[in-house]
């Protein structure tokens, strides 16, 4: 470049349209960029609302009969003060311990079958079919528990509920397992193999760490659905009015005692179901919380933000 | 390292904590069993009917603080229980309509049906101007819930209501969704009274409704029916008690306009019970019962049990219970409005008890 | 990478742990990892076969009596015996339909206001409460709708869309306004379905590498065109998962429904009318059948949702490969 003094001209009447049609164009993308911003912050606004109706609504009805006695006592009959919901908290817990079982090892195992498979004929229709899986109602699964764990063995049991809740989270893990690893970069696939990992050590503990914070939260919500389910449980964890912990028994869970109470013609019962209700709310927020606080060490993903 | 490990062995250890603590929690609340030996295990398992529910419960929950012997009863249905009972997976079963011969066949032996309590079903509507319950014969009922009353001013149900003001509101008709007992008794009613009915519905817990909507429960059924000026639905008595619904005066078979309450069921069935034969298997159905205080719409409701049993211990158990409910049970009834049985039938389902036995050796 | 093993020659060095892997550690290592996840996905079609297995062969008899007319009548009938499923079938397509309509803009909308606009203090908490959705029971959603949405619905959104903005001149919001309806139902359904597209959506979002979106800004992108153009494209497969999980879930879900939609058996065109789904009416009347014909038709409902699922799956797989360049691009 010459060290020389640049001679600024004036802009001749084309240069001058182009860059008024140039900056009328950039006001109107900054425009939408705006209009953009606001509503998706309605949509979130919107999203959120039917959350604080339904928890203010619940909070309303039910909170007064949270007690002490409701998270230490058996159900009562109808008339009686005190009764609580202790061994259905119990038994949710376990019934979706149950259904982790089942569920998690077989979905993430999936979601990482179909992650390194992704064209094979056999990967595209376990795809297919896990989404028909996610398709089926809940009385659906009950039935089909109901008669490969119940009739034959001639007794409920809380390890048939949570086989068909198990069954009913394979399809959103195992999707986002897939989803995830996928976003998961090459390079870093590539850089532990490199190193000399094996390949199934780069899928355990580098790929599946770094795609953890998304299938916790595919976790999660799969099992935040399960746990308010009650159609599969009636035909296999059936409930139980009575204290039990045995895997092998029938055994009493949340939904099934909210919606007990829930049709019932009795105001003091139907406090009760709202008050379980907020209880298992509590419950799917106090493990997902729990959850997500044991693997934030892993959230470093270095991408997305 | 050592925080990534804790937040799943935290989650573990208050599972733990929890079974634990609560555990410990059951053995000193008061409603607890007495013998620490019975705590684990249930002692008899019945599922079925959700009419009974409360009742049932109440009852279950008495027993088990007087004899320390514990019953799970869990309302998954009449039609539930009878296949659960068929199966085998339960000790008894319990249903709101009687088992069809169809049903009985296909159980693993003979099926003893126990009435226990009475139910009342109620017709109740939204109508805000009437301040006094309206009366409705079982015809009319009936062609309101076919569709042919439209409205409420009808020629029809004035004549049954002379001197109220009717408005001239559409009719709304509501219904149960799903299938149950309580729909079975009102259509077995409106059966026995309309030929027209017993022609298209018919009777059953589950029918092709002609008109209205659906709603779920006796308690969606009722709330439906709150919210909607002009409905008119039927519910168990219970529901109409606990929600303040008015309800319907119907005529009866005697001609007197009665209303539901646990009085009026009683002598619904106490005009059939001296008729009954001796070799009664109990299937019986009391609507439109003669008698000049009975309520037309009212049903038992049964538990199911094998005539011959297969465990003895069981079986002595379930027998104790069947007394129990007998003599005490029946007592309890009304405090849940559910109408008692009549002192006769009492007398006889007493002795019937001892028709249960065990055959032969485990 | 696919399943090619890497040569043994070049990889003998130490792995980091100060250990040398042996060859035969390695490819033991690997076949038991390959053999143990294909095991586990292979658990999935053995579900749907077992499942499909179970109830197609309890509702055959009712197909072998009735043949297409289960399919095409609208007689459901207990008593007398006579099945036709159509208004359930009609019913649960067009409340899906809505919910998936009403539930994806919101949902993919809350995502990317979260993943790109929000403050990253916001982004936690609200990402939660969108979560928690999942969490209710949905017997409480049942309770919630008839008690708070439904009367809304009554009076005055029904009214006001069917007269005041003049839609009633349409078939689609014609007849009385009792409140129970597919169009609650399909609201309903929205609200529940919008935790999984969300949360996959945010999920998804959040990967995009930055190197996408740093890539637009510094063409001259505004914010909004980075996100349209550079992001979302990248995450348009994630995305269209969460949509289809959400509409498995709409396709399957009974209890609120049932509680909204009013359970009549018959076909309207009307958003206000009361219809029925096959998912309702399995679980309506499970409970209480006891008679063989009655429990097979019930059964026969259930395969013809897994049927319908199969079919809507397809042809959503279908559209979103045309969408996506057709045969060159990746699979879904």
């Amino acid at each position: 470049m010459t060290a020389g003094v640049m001679r600024t001209q004036r802009p001749s009447a084309r240069q001058r349209a182009v860059s008024e049609r140039a900056r009328s164009g950039l006001i109107r993308r900054r425009a939408v960029n705006i209009v953009m911003l606001a509503v998706l912050a309605a949509a979130a606004v919107i999203t959120v609302l039917p959350l604080l109706f339904i928890l203010s609504h619940l909070v309303a009805k039910g909170a007064t009969s949270l007690d002490l006695a409701f998270f230490t006592h058996m159900p009562k009959p109808v008339g009686e003060a005190g009764g609580g919901m202790a061994n259905a908290i119990v038994g949710t817990l376990i019934v979706i311990g149950l259904a982790m079982l089942f569920g998690l090892p077989v979905g993430v195992g999936a979601g990482l079958y179909l992650a390194e498979n992704r064209g094979a004929w056999l990967a595209n229709s376990v795809r297919f079919l896990s989404d028909v899986l996610n398709g089926l109602p809940s009385i659906v699964m009950g039935i089909f528990a109901w008669q490969f764990l119940v009739r034959p063995l001639g007794h409920f049991s809380a390890l048939s509920g949570g086989v068909a809740l198990g069954a009913m989270m394979i399809p959103m893990i195992a999707r986002t397992t897939e989803e995830m690893v996928r976003t998961v970069p090459t390079s870093l696939r590539e850089a532990a193999l490199a190193l000399g990992y094996a390949r199934w050590r780069t899928g355990l503990t580098i790929v599946l760490r770094t795609a953890s914070a998304g299938i916790v939260t595919g976790v999660l919500v799969s099992l935040a659905r399960v746990a308010g389910e009650t159609a599969p449980l009636l035909f296999t964890a059936f409930g139980n009015q009575f204290w039990s912990t045995s895997i092998t028994q029938p055994i009493a869970a949340l939904p099934l005692q909210i919606f007990n109470y829930a049709i019932s013609p009795y105001d003091d019962w139907h406090r009760l179901a709202w008050a379980g209700a907020l209880v298992l709310i509590a419950l799917i927020l106090v493990i997902s919380i729990v959850a997500r606080v044991a693997t934030r060490a892993r959230f470093d993903t270095g991408s997305g933000d | 390292m050592t925080f990534r490990k804790t937040g799943p062995i935290a989650l573990v250890a208050t599972v733990l904590v929890a079974c634990g603590g609560g555990g410990s929690a059951s053995h000193t609340s008061s409603d607890s069993t007495k013998s620490p030996a019975s705590a684990v295990g249930v002692d008899l398992t019945g599922a079925g009917a959700t009419f009974p529910y409360p009742i049932y419960s109440k009852w279950f929950a008495d027993y088990a603080r007087e004899t320390s012997i514990k019953i799970n009863y869990q309302s998954i249905g009449s039609g539930g229980g009878i296949r659960q009972l068929s199966e085998r997976t339960v000790d008894f079963g319990a249903s709101d309509a009687p088992m069809s011969d169809d049903e009985l066949s296909k159980a693993k032996g003979a099926v003893m049906h126990f009435p226990t309590v009475i139910g009342a079903v109620a017709v109740t509507y939204n109508l805000p101007s009437l301040q006094t319950p309206i009366r409705l014969t079982g015809n009319v009922l009936a062609d309101l819930f076919l569709g042919h009353i439209t409205k409420w001013n009808d020629s029809r149900i004035k004549a049954e209501n002379p001197g109220v003001a009717l408005p001239a509101t559409d009719v709304l008709v509501v219904h149960r969704a799903e299938a149950s007992g309580t729909t079975y008794i009102f259509s077995d009613y409106l059966s026995t009274v309309s030929p027209d009915w017993a022609k298209a519905p018919g009777k059953g817990k589950e029918l092709s409704w002609p008109v209205g909507i659906g709603a779920k429960g006796n308690e969606g059924v009722a709330g439906q029916v709150k919210q909607t000026p002009g409905a008119i639905a039927y519910v168990e008595l219970a529901y109409a008690k606990q929600n303040n619904l008015p309800t319907a005066q119907l005529k009866n078979a005697s001609g007197a306009y009665v209303a539901p309450s646990i009085e009026s069921a009683t002598a619904a069935a106490a005009g059939i019970a001296d008729k009954l034969p001796n070799n009664t298997d109990y299937r019986i159905s009391i609507v439109n019962a003669p008698g000049p205080r009975a309520y037309p719409i009212a049903s038992f409701t049964w538990l199911l049990v094998y005539r011959n049993q297969t465990d003895a211990t069981k079986a002595k158990k379930l027998k104790d219970f069947l007394h129990w409910y007998l003599h005490s049970g029946e007592g309890t009834a009304a405090t849940l409005d559910y109408a008692p049985l009549p002192d006769v039938m009492k007398t006889r389902l007493d002795a019937r008890v001892d028709s249960v036995s065990v055959g032969g050796a485990a | 990478m696919s399943g090619s093993s890497i040569s043994p020659t070049v990889l003998m060095a130490d792995n980091g742990s100060g250990t040398v892997v042996g060859i035969h550690g390695r490819h033991i290592g690997d076949r038991v990892y390959r053999g143990a996840i294909t095991l586990f996905a292979v658990c999935v079609p053995l579900l749907v076969a077992l499942v499909a297995w179970e109830i197609a062969v309890a509702g055959w008899p009712t197909f072998r009596h009735f043949g297409l007319s289960f399919l095409t009548s609208s007689d459901w009938d207990p008593v007398k015996q006579r099945f036709g499923a159509a208004p359930a079938i009609y019913g649960t397509l067009v409340s899906s339909a809505i919910a998936l309509v009403i539930a994806t803009p919101l949902a993919v909308g809350v995502s990317v206001f979260l993943s790109e606009f929000a403050p990253r203090w916001m982004r936690q908490p609200v990402g939660f409460l969108v979560d928690l959705l999942a969490a209710i029971p949905s017997v409480v959603y049942g309770l919630w709708g008839i008690f708070v949405l439904l009367p809304v619905l009554r009076d005055p959104v029904m009214p006001f869309l069917r007269d005041t903005l003049g839609l009633g001149k349409t078939p689609f919001f014609t007849g009385p306004a009792y409140g129970p309806s597919m169009l609650a139902a399909g609201l309903i359904l929205a609200i529940m379905v919008l935790p999984y597209i969300a949360s996959v959506s945010r999920e998804v979002l959040l990967a995009v590498p930055r190197a996408q979106r740093e890539a637009a800004l510094a063409l001259g992108a505004t914010r909004w065109e980075t996100i349209w153009g550079a992001v979302l494209p990248y995450a348009r497969s994630g995305i269209i998962g969460g949509i289809i999980l959400g509409l498995g879930r709409a396709l399957g879900e009974t209890m609120a429904v049932t509680m909204l939609i009013g359970n009549r058996q018959e076909i309207s065109a009307s958003l206000l009318a009361p219809g029925y789904t096959m998912a309702s009416l399995i679980a309506n009347e499970f409970s209480e059948a006891s008679s063989d014909a009655h429990l097979s038709a019930l059964m026969a409902v259930g395969f013809t949702l897994l049927v319908i699922t199969i079919i809507v799956n397809a042809i959503a797989r279908w559209l979103v490969w045309r969408v996506g360049g057709g045969a060159a691009s990746k699979p879904l």
